[in-house]
């Protein structure tokens, strides 16, 4: 990784689909170490952001170094050092909890020895250490998305990009899925993350709103509710969006 | 008269019970609300109500009509939306719009009227001539809603029809139902978001293919048994070192940039003194509140656990 203090620079990062623009010059530099949440109402463009993030999506325009790496031309080096969990597909269902953390270990090249060390420190970490010749079809959903929040980690990439990691999820497996979070930010990771939970956008340590492609709003929580004189994340977030409403 | 009454329901996946005798039954006209954990067996509930899975033991009547004998006549009444539905992908929103529309026989004065209403809801009608696949996950939830809601079926069944739908759309969402509602339809839906669980006229809380408990929602509040304190703070986790150590503290919670702290019985004066010094200056603000939906089911995933 380079020697920047920064995880993710970008300069004005732009993706249009034909004439329609899903990111409109996005600038922002994030810590390494953060936790940054991208938030938006549906479209704004947060999923096209990380896609273009992962090197998984080429820009139209702008400019993005992800761990050091440019987003143009070192999209195999970006791939290595980061973790990536999209907002459809996490995992095989019809594969077994342990064929799936294999099928991981495997697309990120790492020695049988590792995977066996690695797979067993993360299905005891995410309490299916006696299950994984379950498949993953019968896994409640919370246990689910911990599992694949750890296969992404699996070669120890520095930066992890979440995409809605916890829709769907239950109350309780919510706060396990963001305790799995914190761990992952003490052990230096910088994590990336997309959620419609407002109580979660209070769990990062900065948020950007979305709001067309464009970034409307960047600061931590507290300062981004006392800009805007609100009490909550949830009440900064509804203004957000329907204040374009009124225009 | 009750639309859906369901009794004794059992379902089993190979040796495993999924649903184990369940009894339930939905007022005509009411809107009924199924939480719980992933896995609970809501999805398995709803599809049974829709006659897509017949039950092992029991029985389940909608309108008077028997699951197991009547499918024809439930499924001419009943609109269904499956978990993660999927439209047509290569259709436009709009195509797909008017498909449903057609298929479920809508008069055209009737469409009009209700597309205006869910492209509000929805706010697609930009993106009406996009095709289907190239639109975001929330915004094919949406459409799909939509589809789901065009007509007005005797009986809805709505499985997490919020998944992944921002908090717009989502309050937007509940106000269409209410007036769906309000034409005398009866629905029964399923979420993963506790708010949600307050607009509905009755609740019932799912774990493990049991169901413990229906009541109205204010009921349902009114079960916790214990005085629960919010209290603000600057840093969560030094603050709930602080409060785990407590004798005091029956169970503490995250909400936000809050912490939800019930306790066994109200501490007085002194005690929230020595707390606030213990936490110099962390400790912003403490207040009694009224216990939520979601505090009531983290207190009865707590009480499961033991
Ligand atoms: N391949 C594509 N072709 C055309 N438009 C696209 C394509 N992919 C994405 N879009 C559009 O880009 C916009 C942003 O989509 P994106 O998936 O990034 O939104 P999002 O913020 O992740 O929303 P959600 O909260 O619903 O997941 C949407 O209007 C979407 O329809
Ligand atoms: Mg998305």
């Amino acid at each position: 990784m380079s020697n920047s203090v920064y995880a993710v620079e970008t300069t004005d990062l732009t993706r249009r689909f034909g004439k329609f623009i899903a990111v409109d010059k996005v600038s922002l530099n994030v810590h390494k170490g953060e936790i940054f949440g991208f938030l938006g109402a549906n479209g704004a463009g947060k999923t096209t952001l990380i896609r273009m993030l992962s090197g998984i999506l080429a820009p139209s325009s702008g400019q993005a170094n992800v761990a050091g790496y440019n987003i143009y031309d070192q999209t195999e080096q970006i791939k290595k050092n980061i973790g990536y969990m999209s907002q459809k597909f996490s995992l095989y269902d019809d594969l077994t909890i342990a064929e799936n953390i294999d099928f991981f270990g495997g697309i990120y090249g790492l020695s049988a020895r590792i995977l066996e060390e690695r797979k067993a420190a993360l299905l005891q970490k995410v309490g299916l250490a006696d299950f994984s010749n379950r498949l993953t079809r019968d896994l409640p959903l919370g246990f689910k998305q911990r599992l694949a929040l750890g296969s992404s980690l699996l070669h120890d990439p520095p930066i992890i990009f979440l995409d809605e990691p916890t829709s769907g999820v239950d109350p309780k497996a919510r706060r396990s899925f963001w305790d799995l979070i914190y761990d992952t930010c003490e052990m230096g990771k910088t994590v990336f993350v997309t959620t419609h939970f407002m109580d979660e956008a209070e769990y990062c340590h900065r948020v950007s709103i979305l709001r067309d492609g464009q970034i409307i709003a960047l600061d931590n929580p507290r300062a981004l509710k006392k800009k805007y004189g609100k009490s909550s994340m949830q009440e900064v977030f509804v203004h957000i969006v329907k204040e374009k409403d009124l225009e | 008269m009750a639309a859906i009454v369901i009794k004794d329901f059992v379902k089993r996946y190979d040796t495993i019970e999924a649903v184990k005798g369940i009894n339930l039954s939905v007022e005509k006209g009411g809107l009924f609300g199924l939480i719980g954990p992933d896995g609970a067996g809501k999805t398995t509930l709803m599809r049974a109500v829709c006659t897509l899975l017949l039950p092992d033991k029991g029985s389940i009547h909608v309108n008077g009509f028997d699951t197991k004998k009547d499918f024809a006549q439930i499924r001419s009444i009943i609109g269904y939306m499956p978990q993660r539905f999927s439209l047509y992908q290569d259709l436009t929103v709009a195509q797909n719009l008017k498909f449903f529309a057609d298929l479920f026989q809508v008069p055209l004065d009737e469409q009009e009227i209700r597309l205006a209403e869910l492209y509000q809801f929805s706010r697609l009608e930009p993106f009406k001539n996009r095709l289907a696949g190239k639109l975001s996950g929330g915004m094919k939830q949406k459409l799909a809603l939509s589809c789901a809601l065009i007509h007005t079926p005797e009986i809805l069944v709505l499985d997490e029809p919020t998944f992944g739908v921002d908090p717009v759309s989502r309050d937007e969402f509940w106000k269409i139902l209410h007036t769906i509602r309000e034409k005398g339809t009866t629905i029964l839906v399923s979420t993963a978001y506790m708010d949600e669980a307050n607009l509905c006229d009755r609740v019932a809380l799912f774990f493990d293919g049991k169901i413990q408990i229906t009541d109205k929602p204010d009921n349902l509040r009114a079960q916790y048994k214990y005085p629960l304190f919010q209290i603000k703070v600057k840093e969560l986790n030094p603050m709930i070192d602080l409060f785990n150590s407590v004798k005091e503290v029956h169970t503490i919670q995250k909400f936000g940039d809050a912490l939800h702290i019930s306790f066994y019985e109200i501490p007085d004066e002194g005690r929230w003194e020595n707390w606030k010094n213990e936490a110099e200056d962390n400790l912003l603000s403490r207040e009694q509140i009224e216990p939520s939906i979601e505090d009531i089911f983290l207190e009865m995933m707590e009480s499961m656990d033991e």
